[in-house]
């Protein structure tokens, strides 16, 4: 039996994403928003796990009201029970103070349903884009943590330990720890599931439960929200778009590829591959 | 594990919605299919929405729905080459409650399907209905696209607008047939409110709507239309698809002709176009409605062919066949019998209702737009009353009892002769006479 939980965030839909140049933020207005994909990478490994080895997936997110639409979308792909953690003390708050709260949130899921033997985060958000979240939590939790997780291939309930791949610049690595530990996922993980019907039908009737700050009688006041959040933003800007020098070929697909290999070689990539025309079959 | 339900909406546009919510209003456990990311998100239409009929169902909805502009002027233009013969009507008494609104389906078709929620309906959204589920003659289900994805139901509403899939699986609505249809598009072009109420002279959220008919759709059968909305322009045109495919034109072809008319040009100039949509309207007219009921089903909406093309309303015909349905099924599950005799209330609720007496009205104007070449009906007369009107008007020294001799005579050429003035008139009035 394994007791998993899954640490999502609402973001908004990166695709749809725009910033306003001249005050130099997200546009957020008409932005739909969307679970952070790599948690739900986090998710999907959970409930496969949890369908080989038995046991509960717990999903909880740090966000205001609207978040349970997310936490809906995760009950409708196969988790257990969903929290919302919402409360206007916990607005604006930075990494530091949002891996606070969710550290203390995994506390209250430990006292509530028992146990957690694995976290799921996300590598990092489409939004905030730190990945500083996860082991955030993990310090605070003093549990063990697996950052970039690209597969899990074994988890021992004898032993209580997980063996996975991390995917790095230079390669794959291959450790084996013991639980409790939390991951972060990557993409490569596993593909998500779509929702089946019966999993529709529950979110459609579920109301996530609520924890706001009277439910952390122990919570330290000056380590969440705004309050909690040393980090300042310095400056942000948006990085100058440069139009890009484009031309139309004209002719049939013949000529077109044959206009567009002299062209290459006018450049100097083949150069920097250390071709020269003598090597090139047409100048042959 | 099974999944049992009092009944199963198929679609959640304006018809699926209304039978949802006065279903769930009355306890009755309905789950709500959408194919869309939610109800709305891909939906199209020109669009104005009613008073009347949404009142019934949702009382002072306008105070909280998502509308854009109230309608204090309606007008029709006869489009020549590059003129206007123009008849309107604005009135002070369109006031609250009003009449009628622009709106937009992204907004109001989400908001319309949360009442629906409110009231108990179960959202099952982004999930296609793929088939009905049927024992003998007796629809029993639904199945969809996702896994483990049957339902089932003492009655499934079909509600899914024009194309029908389920219509069709059912046997009661067959494919289109070109001169059935018509295929619109439109164009939203954004404009800052202050050059909308200049440009159309209103005050507020005032607004207008325009429809024109004429040289504009190039003699083919179709109309255009031009709504104002908040910050916006909705411009489209529709044509019917037979047409369409004799010309070999297509449909954006003759929207980029309709925005060089001079009359629309200046109305949209400026204006930054953002977004580009099409969809079939059914045109079938009151023939090609089906039989409503069945045992097991209902059909609303679009679906049915509840649609009344002339005073381009459907919504409110689909949320007033919608409320219907619903009502007939909350009746039948009353009764404990959900077969086609009690259903078939439904049927009956349709036919004493303006809905059925209005497409009756209207059942010859097929006749008349399939027997009577479309050159001459939008565009050899709108350009013939064009030319009189400017004939009459003009000033050069003719007698105006002469160039009243040449107006008629236009327009006598333009039918193709007196015998056929008199045989339009005739026809012409049948047409709108049922
Ligand atoms: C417009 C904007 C302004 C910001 N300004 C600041 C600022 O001034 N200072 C600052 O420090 N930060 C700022 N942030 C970032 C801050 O709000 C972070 O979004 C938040 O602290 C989480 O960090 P992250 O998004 O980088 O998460 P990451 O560390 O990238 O997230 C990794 C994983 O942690 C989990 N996770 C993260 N957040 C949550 C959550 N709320 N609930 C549940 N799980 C979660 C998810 O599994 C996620 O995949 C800003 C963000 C935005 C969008
Ligand atoms: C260009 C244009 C202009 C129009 N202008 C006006 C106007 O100004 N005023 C007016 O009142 N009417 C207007 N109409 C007509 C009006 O849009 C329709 O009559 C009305 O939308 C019909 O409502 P409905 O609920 O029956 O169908 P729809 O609005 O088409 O809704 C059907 C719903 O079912 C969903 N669906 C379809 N198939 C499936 C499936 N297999 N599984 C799950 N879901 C499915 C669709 O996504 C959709 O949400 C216009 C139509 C067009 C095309």
């Amino acid at each position: 039996m394994l007791h998993i939980v899954v640490s999502v965030k609402q973001v908004p839909d990166s695709r749809e994403i725009r910033i306003d140049p001249k005050t130099s933020t997200l546009v957020r207005i008409g932005v739909p928003a969307i679970v952070n994909f790599y948690d739900l990478h986090g998710l999907e490994e959970a409930l496969v796990l949890k369908e080989k080895y038995g046991g509960r997936v717990t999903v909880i997110s740090m966000g205001p009201p609207p978040a349970e639409k997310a936490l809906k979308q995760c009950i409708s792909l196969g988790a257990d029970e969903a929290v919302l953690i919402t409360d206007r003390a916990f607005a604006g708050a930075d990494t530091l103070a949002t891996s606070y709260v969710l550290a203390e949130a995994i506390k209250k899921v430990e006292e509530t349903w028992g146990p957690v033997d694995i976290v799921f985060t996300g590598k990092q958000t489409l939004d905030g884009d730190t990945g500083q979240v996860g082991p955030g939590i993990a310090c605070r939790l003093d549990i063990e943590q697996l950052t970039y997780v690209s597969k899990v291939t074994g988890y021992n309930g004898e032993t209580k330990r997980v063996t996975v791949q991390r995917k790095l610049e230079d390669g794959v690595e291959v450790v084996e720890t013991k639980t409790p530990v939390l991951m972060t996922a990557l993409k490569e993980l596993n593909k998500p599931r779509r929702a089946p019907m019966p999993g529709m039908l529950r979110a459609a009737q579920y109301k996530p439960i609520v924890w706001t700050t009277a439910d952390f009688p122990n919570l330290d006041r000056s380590k969440i929200g705004l309050k909690g959040s040393p980090t300042i933003v310095g400056k942000t800007w948006v990085p100058e778009i440069k139009a890009a020098d484009t031309q139309m070929l004209d002719g049939d697909t013949k000529v077109k590829v044959g206009t567009l290999f002299d062209k290459i070689w006018e450049t100097e990539l083949p150069a920097r591959f250390g071709w020269d025309h003598a090597a090139n079959g047409k100048g042959a | 594990m099974t999944h049992h339900f009092d009944a199963i909406v198929v679609g959640a546009g304006p018809a699926g919605a209304a039978a949802a919510l006065t279903m769930a209003k009355a306890g009755l456990s309905v789950v709500m299919l959408e194919r869309g990311e939610f109800p709305g998100a891909k939906n199209v239409f020109g669009g104005v929405l009613y008073r009347k009929q949404l009142e019934e169902i949702v009382p002072e909805f306008w105070k909280e729905a998502p509308l854009e502009r109230h309608i204090i002027e309606q007008r029709l233009w006869i489009m020549g080459q590059e003129s206007a013969v123009t008849f309107g009507h604005r009135n002070e008494a369109f006031k609250e409650p009003y009449n009628n609104w622009t709106g937009m389906r992204v907004k109001f078709d989400q908001w319309f399907a949360s009442k629906a929620e409110e009231a108990g309906a179960i959202p099952v959204y982004e999930t296609v209905a793929t088939d009905l589920i049927r024992q003998g003659d007796k629809v029993v289900g639904v199945k969809t696209d996702r896994d483990q994805g049957d339902l089932y139901a003492d009655v499934v509403v079909i509600a899914d607008g024009v194309n029908s899939l389920l219509g069709k699986s059912l046997g009661v609505h067959q494919e289109w047939k070109p001169e059935e249809v018509s295929l619109a598009v439109k164009e939203m072009i954004f404009l800052p409110k202050e050059k909308i109420q200049d440009r159309f002279n209103l005050e507020g959220d005032e607004g207008v709507t325009i429809e024109f008919v004429g040289e504009t759709t190039r003699g083919m059968t179709g109309l255009g239309f031009l709504y104002t909305n908040k910050e916006s322009i909705s411009l489209g045109v529709g044509v019917m698809v037979s047409d369409l495919k004799k010309n070999k034109v297509k449909p954006y072809e003759v929207l980029e002709g309709v925005k060089q008319h001079p009359m629309i040009r200046r109305l949209i100039e400026g204006g930054e176009t953002k977004e580009y949509s099409g969809h079939l309207i059914p045109e079938g007219g009151l023939k090609s409605v089906p039989p409503l009921s069945g045992n097991g089903w209902v059909i609303c909406g679009d679906a049915a062919q509840l649609i009344n093309f002339v005073h381009r309303e459907g919504t409110n015909l689909a949320m007033a066949s919608g409320r219907l349905a619903g009502e007939a099924i909350v009746e039948a599950k009353k009764r404990g019998d959900c077969s086609r005799q009690t259903l078939s209330l439904y049927d009956a609720k349709v036919k004493e209702s303006f809905i059925h007496k209005d497409i009756k009205k209207y059942q010859g104007l097929h006749s008349l737009l399939n027997d009577v070449d479309p050159q001459v009906l939008f565009s050899h007369l709108p350009q013939a009353l064009n030319d009189a009107a400017y004939e009459m008007l003009l000033v050069n020294g003719v007698t105006k009892a002469e160039k009243q001799r040449y107006a008629i005579k236009r327009l006598v050429e333009a039918a193709g002769g007196m015998r056929n003035v008199v045989k339009l008139g005739y026809k012409g009035w049948r047409a709108i006479n049922g």
